[in-house]
Formats: structure tokens, sequence, C-alpha cells
């Protein structure tokens, strides 16, 4: 990655059907960077991907493209490739031939082609499968095809609409490692969409978390996740304890009744902020030396750790801790100042961050629902 | 349950069907073929198939005119059939019942009715005189040109909905794919969508070719009697009771052709026609 600006987005909306699914977008992506457009279904997320691809024109704004505006090239001309969902495949096409696509509209020899399907055919694992008939391959398969089909034009830019969202589990970790290697070895910038925030952070360079139509919060996967901008952010990426708060002064907030002093700084006097603490970031200490003390509510062993639900001051806290305790024990909390990250308050506050209503199976449910899919029929459907 | 049993259980289910196979199309068949290796009184011969030999005429015609009428029906049909499925799904809804919408008319008033279109002083002609003043004739009527343009306008609809059918279930992103990949408009259309068509292509053409072939009237109606067609022969061969047995030869030759063109035809559609469904035969 370098600072060479490829793409600019600049205050794009669209809206289908009287709803506006994007509003004022505004982002830079550089050169041989891994970025990932990371939010829950319906965020606007795909239909910023298929912008960038030309299969969508922005109602408003420009997609800007090495500083030329690229609105009106239709996606044929433009020197991207896209990885699609459920990866689109020719039927009536071969492993070799499916690979070959893009190559044989170009004036290029067949022994060319033939060279560079075998070498994309090994990048993606999957030599000795040219004759093979892509609907008999796996999914993980057809993945890698699709990958190979999309790459071996040399793209500067190579799109990828959730593109492990149909794979198992193990399966998705191990392309996740691949992906990141082929990006490194083509040096190709990588744009990925995904709902998964797993998945964005282990991979991505940048994150942009989007939500309703807008960006949330554009930064690198630790600042994503340690510095969230607001509780939609901290809410979305891992488990976060949300709390009102206010900013006494610079370094010194207080919440749940207690004044702590924290790293944050450049909030008005008194400003009524949101306070972020992650579950793990939370220490149990004796009552008698504590800064607040709770009731234990539920304890869920989780192998290398328990998460304890604990009752503070009429909020419900999680706690990820490898200490023992009981349910209904009285325990103490002590929260260290750089474990503290200080919000400004957003339309967000107050619906994130409080597990007094939380499951386990609801969290799991919803983290996996299925991955856009109202947003993209809409958006077949408005293109149609 | 054994494996055995549960195919009991589905020949059972089968048994209606055998029923009216062996019923209607089996029996039927089988005295078609005995008429035409029997002379009037029963005994066997083959002078039937000889004598086909006068009817050489028609059955080239018919061939011909057949094959002119579904290479029409397809370089309108195949169009006609991707621009309805590039519209949305009400539309397409209107304009497929539109389509069919001839086919519910009856098939003797129809031909009838371009009868009065065509005539020298039909509909179109006199539209014609007013605009190039009374001298002025086109003549439409009686001649093979309109035979066709009756078989082209009864069976274009066999036409365009195999082909719609089959290219409705496209998957939208494959053409989306190509053109991500490079492909303009008519490069995706080439190189992706007609592939993809292929299977309702072959319904198509079997299902304007087969009819048309085969077709009486039209001609009689269109072409005046001087063009005429196997379907005919064969219905005035049946109309007396003394050339049964010809016309009987007649439907058994007819119907080889038809296999062959149409096992012909299958071979083009490798996707296999039980995968879209929609091919005949």
């Amino acid at each position: 990655m370098n600072n060479e600006k490829l793409i600019e987005l600049r205050g794009l909306s669209k809206s289908f059907d009287g709803e506006q699914v994007l509003k004022s977008i505004n982002l830079d992506i550089h050169k041989k960077e891994f970025i990932t457009l990371l939010g829950p279904s319906g965020c606007g997320k795909t239909t910023t991907l298929r912008m960038i691809a030309g299969f969508v024109t922005p109602d408003e704004g420009d997609v800007i493209f090495n500083g030329k505006k690229i609105n009106d090239i239709p996606p044929y001309r433009r020197p991207v490739n896209t990885v699609f969902q459920r990866y689109a495949l020719f039927p009536h096409l071969n492993v070799y031939e499916n690979v070959a696509f893009g190559l044989r509209l170009q004036k290029i020899s067949d022994e060319e082609i033939r060279t560079r399907v075998k070498e994309m055919l090994a990048l993606v694992n999957l030599k000795g499968f040219e004759k093979r008939d892509v609907t008999a391959l796996s999914g993980g398969q057809q993945q890698r095809v699709a990958i190979a089909r999309a790459l071996i034009n040399k793209p500067e830019v190579l799109l990828l609409d959730e593109p492990l969202g149909a794979l198992d589990l193990k399966l998705r970790k191990d392309m996740q490692v691949e992906l990141k290697r082929m990006q490194r070895q083509t040096g190709i910038t990588f744009i990925y969409v995904t709902h998964d925030q797993e998945e964005a952070l282990s991979m991505s360079d940048t994150v942009v978390v989007m939500a309703d139509g807008r960006i949330q919060q554009i930064g690198t996967p630790e600042k994503i996740y340690n510095e969230p901008e607001n509780a939609f952010v901290a809410d979305f990426i891992g488990e976060s304890n949300i709390v009102n708060g206010t900013m006494i002064e610079d370094f010194k907030v207080s919440f749940a009744g207690q004044t702590f002093t924290c790293e944050d700084s450049g909030f008005g006097k008194n400003e009524p902020v949101d306070v972020v603490v992650r579950p793990e970031d939370i220490d149990i200490v004796p009552v008698e030396n504590c800064m607040l003390t709770g009731n234990v509510s539920s304890v869920t062993f989780k192998g290398d750790y328990y998460e304890i639900l604990v009752l503070v001051d009429n909020f419900m806290w999680m706690i990820e801790t490898t200490d023992r305790v009981a349910i209904g024990q009285t325990i103490g909390i002590s929260i260290d100042p750089h474990e503290i990250q200080v919000m400004r308050k957003s339309e967000y506050s107050g619906k994130f961050g409080d597990y007094s209503t939380f499951s386990d199976e609801m969290d799991h449910l919803s983290d996996t629902t299925e991955p856009e899919a109202e947003d993209s029929q809409k958006t077949e459907e408005a293109e149609n | 349950m054994t494996g055995a049993a549960v195919n009991k259980r589905r020949s059972l289910c089968a048994a209606p069907h055998m029923v009216w196979a062996v019923l209607f199309i089996i029996a039927p068949l089988i005295f078609v073929a005995v008429y035409a290796f029997t002379d009037t009184s029963g005994a066997f011969t083959l002078d039937n198939f000889v004598s086909l030999a006068d009817y050489t005429d028609a059955f080239v015609r018919s061939a011909s005119y057949s094959l002119i009428a579904t290479v029409i029906c397809l370089i309108i049909g195949y169009p006609l059939a991707s621009a309805i499925c590039s519209c949305k799904p009400r539309t397409q809804r209107i304009l497929i019942m539109m389509v069919m919408l001839p086919m519910w008319i009856n098939f003797l008033i129809r031909t009838y009715a371009i009868m009065k279109l065509l005539e020298d002083t039909g509909i179109i002609n006199s539209f014609l005189q007013l605009i190039f003043g009374e001298e002025f004739e086109l003549h439409m009527i009686n001649t093979p040109g309109a035979v066709i343009f009756g078989m082209v306008y009864d069976y274009l609809p066999y036409m365009v909905l195999p082909i719609y059918t089959v290219m409705s279930k496209i998957d939208p992103k494959l053409p989306e794919a190509a053109a991500d990949l490079g492909c303009n408009k008519l490069q995706t259309a080439v190189r992706v969508t007609l592939p993809l068509s292929v299977s309702g292509i072959v319904s198509g053409i079997t299902m304007v070719f087969v009819p048309s072939i085969s077709t009486f009237y039209i001609s009689q109606k269109l072409g005046g009697g001087q063009y005429l067609l196997i379907g005919d022969a064969i219905e005035t061969a049946f109309g007396n009771v003394n050339t049964y047995n010809v016309g009987a030869a007649m439907s058994l030759v007819l119907m080889i052709i038809v296999l062959i063109s149409t096992a012909v035809m299958n071979r083009f559609d490798k996707s296999g026609a039980d995968e879209n469904g929609g091919a005949v035969v």
C-alpha cells in the first residue's frame, strides 16, 4: 500500500424506488490497498461496489479513477474486475474457458492464453482442473475459478462482493488467508465487501464501516476496534459496553456515578458523551480497592474465558475474564485509563451496548443474516 | 418399504398414462402402418409407397416452405424474446400475453383474416391504393410468399415462448459478469446469452418446423390451391375411402422426415432437453 490515490468517490448518492440507499459517500482508495466495506445488510456497501464496477450510476457525485471521472464509462471499459457473490460462472463453459473468457475478448494468441490460464490456475490452487465442468465443482472451487477469471485480466482493482459468504466456516478461514496472499502476490488493489467484522479486521489494510447509506468510520482495523467513533461502530465491531457519560474536562470522564481518568480530550466542558469499554479490557478486583461494584447475573463458559454479565448501577455490563466468579456474587471492577474510549453522541447513541437484553443466540443470528440479499435484490430490480 | 415395492407403486401411478398412450398414440400408429402396407382389399403391398413418387413436389414444397417459415420465425422470434426478457417483470407478462393472444383465436378464422388482408382487393391493397392511387396493386395472395407468411403468422408464438422461457431463467449476474470481463452488449449476446438459450432455440425450431411441414388449409386459402402441400395431400387422400392407403403411406413418410429432423436438431442441444423443459420429442 502506498499513498497514491487510485479511486476517489465524491459525494455519491443513490436512491432506488424513492428510498435513499447511499447518502453522500466520500472515500479515497489507494494503490495496492486492501480496503473493506463493512456493514450490515442494506447499508449501501454493495451499491457502492457496483458503482465502482459501473453497474449502478450515481444520482449525484462522481467516481474518479486515476484522476479521471468515469461515471459514464460502461463496465466493460473499466479497468476493474469483479468476483460476484455467487460467483456467476458461465455454466456453458469449462474451467479453462471461464478463466480465459476475458483474454479471449482481447487480441491475444492462444499460446499466451494457455500460459496465463495455467499460471492463474496455479495461483488459485486449481492445477489440473482445466477440463472440469464448472457446475460440478464445490463452492470453494467455484470461488477460486471466479477469482482466477477476474485476476487473469490484470485489473487495477479487484472488487469482491461477499466472496466467502456461501462457504462454510473452515473454508472461509482458509480462503481469507489465501485471498490476502493473492493480493500481496499480485499487488492489485482489493475492494472487499462483507458483513463479517472478523473477516474485515483480519484481512484489510483499511476498514470502512457503513450503516444506513453513510460511512461511519474509516481506519485501520486496530483503529476501528480500539477507537470507534460512534456507538454503531463500537457495537458492530466486536463486543462493547456503551454507557452514557459526561466529559468533565480533558482526560476526565464520568460514568456509572464515578469519575475516571481517560486519554481523550478535545470535548466541550461537561459535554454528554458515549463511553465504550471492551469486555476483555475490564479487570475484576477485590471489592475493597475497586472503582465500581456490580452484581454478577450470569456466567457463560467460553473455553478460554468466562463471559459474565454484571449489573452495575442499573446497567448490564459484559466482562470477559479468566477469573472464576459465581452468580449473585458482588465483584469489584477496575478499568485502566487507556481502555476507556470516549465518543461523541450520535444518532446511534443509546441503541447499542447494553447487555440487559443480550442472549448469545440472538447475537449469533443477527451476525449471520443473509448477506446483503435485500440490498442486491433492490439493486437488480432498479436496474431492470 | 423395499425398493421393489416403491417401483411397483410408481408404475401403478403411471397406469392411466399407459392406457392413454396405448389407446390414443400407439393404436392409431399401428392402424396407419397397417393401412400403409396394404391395398384396399387388405393384402400386403408396397405400391402405396411407389405411388408417393407423384407427390415428390408436395414433399419438397412442404419441406422448403416450412424451413423458410422456421428461419423467419427464428429471425423475428429470438430478438423478440430477448427484448421481452429485458423488460420489467410486469411488462414481460403483458407482452407474453400479447404473443399468445392470437393462439386463442381459431386457426381457420386467423387464416381467413390473413386472406382478407392480403387479397388484391383486401385491406392492405385498399390502404396502399389510398396512398399510391387507384392503379396501384400489390399482388400478394395466392403466392408462395402468402403461404409462408401464413405459416410464420400462425406458428411464431411457438418460437417465442420456448426461447423466452429459457432466456428468462438465465442468471442476470451472467451478462453482468460478461460485461465486467470486457464484453460489450453484442459480445455478451453472442458469447453468453446465445449459447445459454440454445435449448430454447432448438425447442422453438422443432415446434415451428413440425406443425409447418404437416400443415394444411393455409395453402388452400392463401395459395389459391396452386401450391399443394403434403398436409393437404394427406387430407385429400383421407377424404376418399379408396385412397386411405396412399394417405397412410404419406403420413408415415412425413412422420419419418419429422423424426429425423428433430433428432438432428436435438444434437445441437448439448445441455439436454430435460434440463430446461420445453423441448418436444
